[in-house]
């Protein structure tokens, strides 16, 4: 930096004189100067290639403004600050990493490992989110659409086997959580720690937060029914489907199958509905070893833009 | 008022400071410069700087120090600890519900999502505020935890230096200048934040608080750099947060004001300065005025008040005489 201090003296005299060597080093620094630019230009450029090349494309949280495969507006208006990641009570939400170039610390969530099963009830992620790259235009888990699940292997479905499902989902050391209401209705617990047993393995159906909320609702109604308080506040917002999801988002349908021999037989298999958010628990919950037989597919249409 | 927002722009554009002519320099200047020729000797500044120091010359340094440890640890607390009171991370975050957001990363946001979010809006301003009241790069050396990083590299670079092992290469400081329009540009143009995916202030800040990532290797090759071939070349010459800073700094009452009579041009304060182009003015024969605000390029990390051995450097708030 002093080196270079005598370049500015133009207020006196003609021209300041500058020696040979002067001149040399600044032309030096002149070429380390742009060398510098350019490499740090072509730095942050190579950040664009993984998101150009579609490398990145994950399951967003609740809201993410994003439209199929082109997610440019979510990662434009998302300003990596992870106030998402810290409200998730199911520490659902994680950060990418450089690897995903200009993606470097927007939020996605990794189904498999810990899917989002709307325990915060409120959508706090939206909530916390400071510009708006989750959009503040849903209120309700049923108002998302984060992708929308899929039966990958239908073949190795449990259900569509005919088979039960006895212990727990994902082995002892999961370290994945659900909310299950009737144990506590506030907290989620490790799913490891809520074994099953279970005639026919529905539990993708069983766990999926649509249904469950929506199982809720048609009980509340019963009670309301009952206790003849039809017509009060609550039950309006009921009926026009704001708190309780309009639509249903599982279920488990009998199909006619034919196996390898030639024999029809009839089997029960997941049929994913209208009413789908694409939040990813019944991937998680899938209880195969390897791969899970139910995926959710990030790149489907959002519902609100 | 004008004079010191110009200079300032200027030098953070990339100029070097203005030099004023002999006949331009009042006389009171040049007779402070004619009284002080050799009046005295290192010897005796080293003891006029113990006796005003004491033995401790790092106190502006620890102060720093431990207030940049103390913010970027408080988002880590908050939200390992869930108490709430400074959630997200530097680019973006709630202070105690109110919403903060770091000026350039919300540049860059707006420019590539070309959209202005009310909350965002929010966050800018009381941002702005902040550090319009607290000096504009003080964001720099007292809150940026690659600020820090950079700090430690250095003393390995000095040292490199100083055992003449390496040298030090400087860039010119319009490459900052000319980086900040391609960058924003950028963001304009491709729809994406670009900047963010290397800067080192929102990477180090993440890394605190979410756990580290593979991000931290570029951060590590950034530091290299720095220890081997250019001392504190982020900051010194690509990163637009500290453009962005600087200009906020211009309309800030918190400074580093500079004393010509005490001043003896012995220079140890140009020495570790980060921007020293903004020290020129402790030169003999460089500065406009007896006393002179050293423009907002500076950091206001307050390294130079620690070493002045005679007390020409000082931190100062406009206006506050007028409340005491």
């Amino acid at each position: 930096m002093t080196d270079t201090s005598n370049m500015s003296n133009t207020s006196k005299k003609a021209k300041p004189r500058i020696s040979h060597n002067r001149r040399k080093s600044n032309r030096r620094e002149f070429i380390r100067s742009a060398a510098l630019t350019a490499g740090v230009i072509s730095l942050s450029l190579a950040g664009l290639y993984p998101v150009l090349s579609g490398a990145s494309n994950r399951l967003r949280p609740p809201g993410a403004i994003k439209k199929r495969k082109d997610e440019q507006k979510f990662f434009a208006a998302c300003i990596k600050c992870g106030q998402c990641v810290q409200v998730c009570p199911v520490d659902a939400i994680k950060l990418s990493d450089i690897d995903e170039g200009v993606g470097l610390g927007i939020p996605y969530i990794d189904a498999r490992e810990q899917a989002c099963d709307f325990s915060c009830d409120g959508l706090q992620c939206v909530l916390a989110c400071p510009t708006g790259a989750l959009t503040h235009h849903l209120n309700y888990p049923a108002d998302t659409r984060m992708g929308l699940a899929r039966l990958d292997k239908p073949e190795a479905c449990l259900a569509v086997q005919g088979k039960g499902f006895k212990g727990q989902a994902r082995g002892a050391d999961f370290k994945g959580v659900l909310r299950y209401s009737a144990i506590d209705r506030w907290h989620a617990i490790p799913v490891a720690q809520h074994p099953y047993d279970l005639e026919l393995c529905n539990l993708c159906v069983r766990q999926c937060p649509i249904e469950i909320s929506i199982a809720q609702c048609v009980t509340k109604n019963k009670k309301l029914a009952e206790e003849k308080k039809a017509g009060t506040l609550a039950r309006v917002a009921e009926e026009f489907g704001n708190e309780c999801p309009p639509k249903h988002a599982i279920k488990l349908q009998a199909i006619k199958r034919t196996d390898d021999q030639g024999n029809t037989k009839l089997s029960m298999t997941p049929t994913i509905l209208d009413g789908c958010v694409g939040c990813g628990v019944c991937e998680m919950i899938c209880p195969l070893e390897n791969a899970p037989a139910i995926v959710v597919d990030s790149d489907k249409e959002t519902n609100w833009s | 008022m004008i004079k010191y927002i110009k200079e300032s722009l200027s030098q953070v554009y990339g100029n070097k400071p203005t030099r004023l002519s002999k006949a331009e320099q009042s006389d009171e200047l040049k007779a402070i410069y004619q009284r002080k020729v050799g009046a005295l000797s290192k010897e005796k500044l080293e003891n006029a700087r113990d006796e005003y120091h004491g033995s401790f010359i790092h106190k502006w340094k620890m102060r720093r120090w431990i207030t940049l440890i103390l913010v970027n640890f408080l988002f880590l607390l908050s939200y390992k600890f869930d108490i709430q009171l400074l959630e997200g991370a530097l680019t973006a975050s709630r202070f105690v519900g109110f919403h903060f957001a770091d000026l350039n990363s919300a540049l860059q946001v707006m420019l590539a999502y070309k959209h202005v979010v009310l909350n965002l809006l929010i966050g800018t301003t009381t941002v702005f505020t902040l550090w319009l009241l607290l000096g504009g790069r003080t964001f720099c050396s007292w809150v940026c935890p690659y600020h820090l990083l950079a700090e430690w590299a250095e003393f390995l670079h000095l040292w490199l230096v100083k055992k003449k092992l390496i040298k030090n290469h400087t860039f010119h400081r319009k490459t900052r200048s000319v980086l900040y329009v391609i960058f924003a540009l950028l963001a304009f143009v491709s729809g994406y934040t670009v900047f963010e995916a290397i800067s080192p202030t929102g990477i180090v800040s993440r890394a605190i608080i979410y756990g580290p990532g593979l991000a931290l290797i570029w951060v590590g090759a950034l530091l290299l750099f720095e220890v081997f071939y250019s001392r504190r070349a982020w900051c010194r010459y690509v990163c637009p947060i500290g453009i962005t800073y600087a200009v906020v700094g211009t309309l800030s009452p918190v400074r580093i004001t500079y004393n010509a009579e005490a001043c003896h041009h012995e220079g140890d304060c140009r020495k570790l300065c980060e921007v020293p182009h903004v020290l020129d003015l402790t030169i003999r024969g460089r500065a406009h005025n007896v006393n002179q605000d050293v423009t907002s390029d500076c950091t206001r990390c307050g390294m130079c008040v620690d070493v002045c051995p005679t007390n020409s450097l000082n931190f100062k708030i406009i206006g506050l005489d007028k409340f005491l």
